[in-house]
């Protein structure tokens, strides 16, 4: 059987053994992804996004570990197959954009030097080709002058163009994904405008999919298809873009709508916040992770932690409770 | 105290920093034009936002107004009087009229004192409170920001992010201050602690009379809190206007540019949206481009745009903008 999928996530989990404890960074994620698709991942500061966007890579170091799941991408479960074949999935088929870009770049290298190293090591082109390849790239993402700042170092450049540069190295070998963490959180307003049309167009002209980690609803709901929701290592709410929006399921997805305010909307005198503090995932206690902020807590919840379950076309909630019958 | 007193007034403020060159003998070699004529004011008891992008002077604004930066040129006048021209005691005691709240959590409270100490060494240093009385007013100011009075004997490293921000606001009011800057106060938290430390600082506003200097990139939470909002672009302010002017009717092409590049949080509306895309990067204020610093982005730019700068003028009722085109 053929379908279009290209990401299967099943059961994922990635812990930390830290001196501490041990922390519950990634603890059972499942997803699916079809080619070409835009997901968007969300969820507050320490909730498990770049931890489930490197184990899809295999980028978790020691003291992390991918202690289970399954990562099927293409057909093939990542976890499984051998070093040399992860590294040709990596930046070949699976490229990924990190959240500060002067730490991902080099800094004593020129940027021709930093794209045109995929090239070469990828797909075997001489010094003369990845040059005017990566000035090529440079272009498409919209570097003024490229053939003249190929040469220059990354502190030349500005944050949004270095910005630019990672997605022209990512998209060098024309990946089917690209995992793109919070590529526009440094940046001003403007700048986060000008990355968003580039990834928007590039996916159309590539045809690439997109996992866009962010903790900012409004950007997901420019760009992504799909929404992921993430709380303390868990999935809380997956869905179309416009049911998230529209009819959210889970009381966390509900709290992070109500609590900021929109530009569009009539002004609130006041914000309803989400009281109380994110989990510490070394010490979690059983039953569902939201259950001490939670407005909807019934005794279930404390006791075992809810499955995602379906509540309708391609929409699943981790919660005990009916929220949308219980909605006013 | 009328409705209308004008608390702060702000009239050609210039904050440039000196640019060197050599390591044994320095000499200046040109200047960064952090803020670079200012004129706006603040009435008691209201909330100016002040916005735009990172490092067009929104932070050296609010510094150079409570003094911890000595202005280059210009006038602050708090009730009518200069503090760039007062030193010593009097400024001292001006000093404890107005106060600022930090971006930075972690990085504003001494890890080394208590959470008490923090709170309570600004009432000593105003000689407002000590020993007993000073432990009480700690507790009750505890209190007020939503924290626990037993904390008082702990330390910062033990607190979260919007716990801290709550303790840097209860340093804040300890001197009890009649003007506060709050420089991105929110930017660092959580989404979901945000709300909480707006609702407080609404709050505290409406039982004190506080009056703030609201510094925020985010357009939404500046609409949220602010009376009046000034726009910022290259150490110079682009327009002026009462929140619902400025949001509904906003004049100058750059802060329309920034409303149209807020993502909002609605698929639909997204999709229906016009976005006005910039162009390049803001340039520097070491050499700020000819007349309209804006010129280099601006998509109804003219010639006369780099050749002669926008008056600051009034546009309609106190909506202020400076463009050759509105
Ligand atoms: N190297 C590490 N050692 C110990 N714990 C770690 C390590 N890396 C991540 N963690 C923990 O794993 C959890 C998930 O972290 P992750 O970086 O995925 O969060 P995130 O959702 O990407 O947050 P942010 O929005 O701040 O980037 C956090 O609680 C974090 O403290
Ligand atoms: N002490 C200083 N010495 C030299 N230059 C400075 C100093 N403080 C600020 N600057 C420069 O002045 C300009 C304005 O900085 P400022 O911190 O006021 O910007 P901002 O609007 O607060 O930005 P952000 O949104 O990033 O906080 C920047 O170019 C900055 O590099
Ligand atoms: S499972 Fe219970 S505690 Fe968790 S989100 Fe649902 S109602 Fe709240
Ligand atoms: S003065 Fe000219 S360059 Fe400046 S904002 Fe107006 S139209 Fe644009
Ligand atoms: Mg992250
Ligand atoms: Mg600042």
């Amino acid at each position: 059987m053929r379908d279009n999928t290209l990401l299967e996530v099943r059961n994922l989990k990635t812990y930390f053994y830290t001196m501490d404890g041990t922390v519950l960074a990634v603890d059972g994620v499942d997803f699916v992804m079809r080619e070409g698709q835009t997901v968007g991942l969300v969820g507050e500061s320490g909730c498990g996004k770049s931890v489930t966007a490197l184990s899809i890579m295999r980028l978790i170091t020691p003291p992390g570990k991918i202690v289970g799941g399954q990562v099927i991408f293409d057909g093939e479960d990542l976890l499984k197959v051998d070093d040399e074949e992860i590294r040709r999935v990596r930046g070949n088929k699976i490229a990924m954009v990190f959240q500060d870009p002067m730490t991902s770049l080099n800094p004593v290298l020129t940027i021709n030097r930093q794209v045109s190293e995929a090239l070469e090591l990828h797909l075997g082109m001489n010094k003369d080709e990845s040059r005017k390849r990566s000035i090529e790239l440079l272009e498409i993402v919209g570097i003024p002058e490229a053939a003249k700042r190929i040469d220059d170092y990354p502190h030349q450049f500005s944050g949004g163009m270095r910005q630019r540069v990672m997605i022209a190295m990512a998209l060098s070998c024309n990946p089917q994904l690209l995992i793109a963490d919070e590529p526009t959180t440094a940046l001003d307003v403007t700048i986060q405008a000008q990355i968003i049309e580039l990834v928007k167009r590039l996916k159309k002209e590539l045809g690439m999919a997109v996992i866009w980690i962010t903790h900012d609803m409004g950007v997901v709901a420019g760009m992504c298809e799909r929404v992921i929701v993430m709380y303390a290592g868990h999935i809380a709410e997956s869905a179309r873009v416009s049911d998230i929006y529209a009819d959210p399921r889970h009381p966390y997805t509900l709290g992070l709508l109500g609590s900021i305010p929109r530009l569009d909307a009539a002004r609130k005198s006041k914000l309803t916040p989400i009281e109380g503090l994110p989990p510490d995932l070394i010490n979690a206690p059983p039953g569902c992770p939201f259950a001490p902020r939670c407005a909807w807590v019934i005794d279930i919840c404390h006791q075992e932690c809810p499955r995602l379950r379906g509540v309708g076309p391609g929409h699943e909630t981790a919660c005990w409770a009916n929220v949308k019958e219980g909605r006013a | 105290m009328s409705i209308n007193e004008i608390l702060l007034e702000v009239k050609g403020l210039k904050m440039h920093f000196p640019l060197t060159q050599g390591i044994i003998i320095q000499r200046q070699v040109g200047a960064v034009k952090a803020v670079d004529g200012l004129n706006f004011f603040i009435r008691r008891g209201e909330t100016l936002g002040l916005v735009g992008e990172s490092g067009c002077g929104k932070s050296t604004t609010g510094r150079a107004i409570l003094q911890l930066y000595r202005p280059t040129a210009g006038q602050v006048l708090f009730e009518g009087q200069d503090l760039c021209k007062m030193a010593g005691e009097r400024l001292r005691q001006m000093r404890r009229r107005m106060q600022m709240i930090f971006q930075d959590p972690y990085a504003s409270l001494n890890p080394r004192m208590t959470v008490g100490n923090i709170i309570g060494e600004p009432m000593e240093i105003h000689n407002l409170a000590k020993g007993k009385e000073k432990q009480e007013k700690v507790q009750e100011l505890l209190r007020v920001v939503g924290l626990n009075p037993y904390f008082s004997n702990r330390y910062p490293h033990e607190f979260s992010g919007g716990q801290r921000q709550r303790i840097g606001v209860a340093r804040a009011l300890a001197v009890q201050p009649e003007f506060i800057v709050c420089d991105e106060p929110i930017s660092a938290l959580d989404v979901s602690i945000q709300a909480q430390i707006i609702n407080l600082l609404e709050e505290l506003q409406a039982e004190f009379h506080l009056t703030y200097l609201f510094i925020a990139h985010d357009l939404s939470v500046v609409r949220h809190l602010s009376d009046r909002v000034a726009v910022m672009y290259l150490g110079k302010i682009v327009e002026i206007a009462t929140r619902d002017d400025l949001y509904r009717t906003p004049l100058h092409p750059y802060i329309k540019a920034l409303l149209s590049a807020v993502p909002i949080p609605d698929p639909t509306v997204e999709a229906r949206r016009e976005r006005i895309i910039l162009v390049g990067d803001v340039p520097s204020p070491v050499n700020p481009p000819s007349g309209c610093n804006f010129h280099t982005r601006c998509p109804i730019a003219i010639p006369l745009c780099s050749e002669q700068e926008p008056a600051f003028v009034d546009k309609g009722v106190d909506h202020w903008a400076a463009c050759h085109r509105v």
